[in-house]
């Protein structure tokens, strides 16, 4: 199944409401993993894409306010500051919702070219704020932009492939 | 005048701008009145009952690779485990009985100098459930929260040595701040002469430090540091750390010296937490109202 995008754009299908949920309940749960050492400077924040990916694709549904919602819970579970995350990523979406149609009309490798810039943005208001509050900054965790960024493709086509298959139930395959 | 105006088949609520403005404002107050203020906490423990569960799970495949590491355990190397902690026993039990003749000693000399007692204080186990996901922070976060009645400035310790200070408490975690966390102090005493001083977390992993001690004072490598109680929130008499090096440079007022935590900070995975410590008299009025903060050094 080929991966096919903006060129039919038919292929399409509403994403459920129940997806869009489990997927960033599941980031949140990918973003807690017990991650230490280097593996922690390297990894991807899970949330953010997931975040991008919807407000990207459906920006009717996921908006500024959900992300910032979801923003607060993310400063629940790293216990940083309250809208350290929810600031972030509250420019995040504003980025994918404000982009969502150029973002669209390209293909995946200038996509992420695009979206790494939103990444590093996001990346650099959390350490802004990490800065101003413990007065030094947290250079390692900027390898975690370059890796959400090379996440990025995989995860398209992941989610595309799921929100296909949701929509084949039913149908039968040869 | 109402040309100019686009007109909207659908209304869509306000315009991205507008919400980014919005929520961006609401981000940077909420940031504010947390870092100044503290008002939030209530919020977050409430919070912190949707997020939990997902924390938990997220912790899962962890645990269960330990599972079966334990489980695959030889039995060579349980017997080999087993005889040593058979010897340590034996060990620990002749020290016990000094201990506690030590203990009754004690009590009767005190009970003769009129002093007040040193309160028997309550423990209860703990275990660690994760680690702050900063590298930066030296926070952990522990599976008794307010349901055990744990409440924020309780000490933990491990069997060795003081570990932390819990400083925030959820429904069913609490989070604990290691004593190497950046800036953290704590009060503590030479054990072989008595000076008072202070420790300091270094922000790494494992160090601390002594800050403005005079390059004559009298400090060795591999003096005991325990707690001196005098803060009225470490218990005293517990080791806190060991000097690990000295540099005296004339060059400088103070010598620096790195230490060494007694505990294993950052290795076990069960703490005590301490509760019940009698709480220190009263600042006396006036002095409270000249409330004037002396460095007092011994020298």
């Amino acid at each position: 199944m080929p991966y096919r995008d903006h060129d039919n754009p038919e292929i399409q299908r509403p994403a459920s409401n129940t997806f869009i949920v489990s997927s960033v309940l599941a980031a949140l749960f990918l973003n807690g993993l017990p991650w230490e050492g280097v593996w922690l400077m390297l990894r991807p924040d899970f949330v953010a894409l997931v975040l991008l990916y919807w407000c990207m694709h459906k920006p009717l549904r996921v908006g500024i306010g959900l992300s910032w919602a979801v923003g607060i819970l993310a400063d629940v579970a790293d216990a940083s500051l309250f809208g350290q995350h929810a600031l972030a990523y509250t420019l995040l979406a504003f980025g994918g919702v404000v982009l969502h149609r150029r973002l669209q009309m390209f293909d995946l490798r200038h996509q992420t070219i695009q979206v790494f810039g939103i990444f590093v943005l996001t990346y650099v208001v959390y350490a802004l704020v990490h800065w101003q509050v413990n007065n030094y900054v947290m250079w390692p965790y900027f390898l975690g932009c370059l890796t959400s960024t090379l996440l990025w493709a995989p995860l398209s086509i992941l989610f595309q492939a799921m929100r296909q298959m949701r929509a084949d139930q039913g149908i039968v395959n040869d | 005048m109402d040309s100019t105006q686009s007109f909207q088949f659908f209304n869509r609520g306000p315009s991205p701008a507008v919400r980014l403005v919005f929520f961006a404002v609401l981000s940077l107050l909420l940031l504010f009145v947390d870092a100044r203020y503290r008002y939030l906490e209530s919020t977050r423990s409430a919070l912190s009952v949707l997020v939990s569960p997902i924390q938990r799970l997220a912790t899962l495949p962890g645990v269960l690779w330990q599972q079966a590491g334990d489980f695959f355990a030889t039995q060579r190397s349980l017997a080999d485990e087993n005889k040593s902690l058979h010897q340590r026993h034996q060990q620990d039990a002749a020290r016990l009985s000094q201990f506690q003749a030590l203990q009754q000693e004690n009590l009767q000399l005190r009970k003769l100098l009129a002093l007040p007692q040193r309160g028997e204080f309550a423990a209860q186990p703990a275990e660690i459930v994760y680690a702050e996901r900063d590298v930066f922070k030296r926070k952990i976060l522990i599976n008794k929260g307010a349901d055990a009645n744990v409440q924020a400035g309780q000490v933990a310790m491990d069997d060795s040595g003081i570990v932390g200070q819990v400083t925030r408490v959820y429904p069913w975690l609490s989070e604990v701040t290691l004593i190497t966390e950046k800036d953290h102090a704590v009060p503590v005493q030479v054990l072989r002469n008595g000076l008072r001083t202070v420790v300091f977390g270094a922000g790494d992993t494992s160090r601390l430090s002594l800050r403005y001690m005079p390059v004559s004072s009298d400090i060795q490598g591999g003096d005991v540091l325990v707690t001196s109680g005098i803060d009225g929130v470490y218990p005293p008499g517990i080791p806190v750390a060991r000097v690990e090096k000295i540099e005296r440079d004339a060059a400088y007022p103070f010598a620096r010296v790195a230490c060494l935590p007694v505990a294993g900070v950052d290795r076990h995975r069960h703490l005590l937490i301490l509760s019940g410590l009698p709480r220190p008299p009263e600042r006396p009025a006036e002095e409270r109202a000249a409330h004037n903060p002396k460095q007092k050094q011994k020298k």
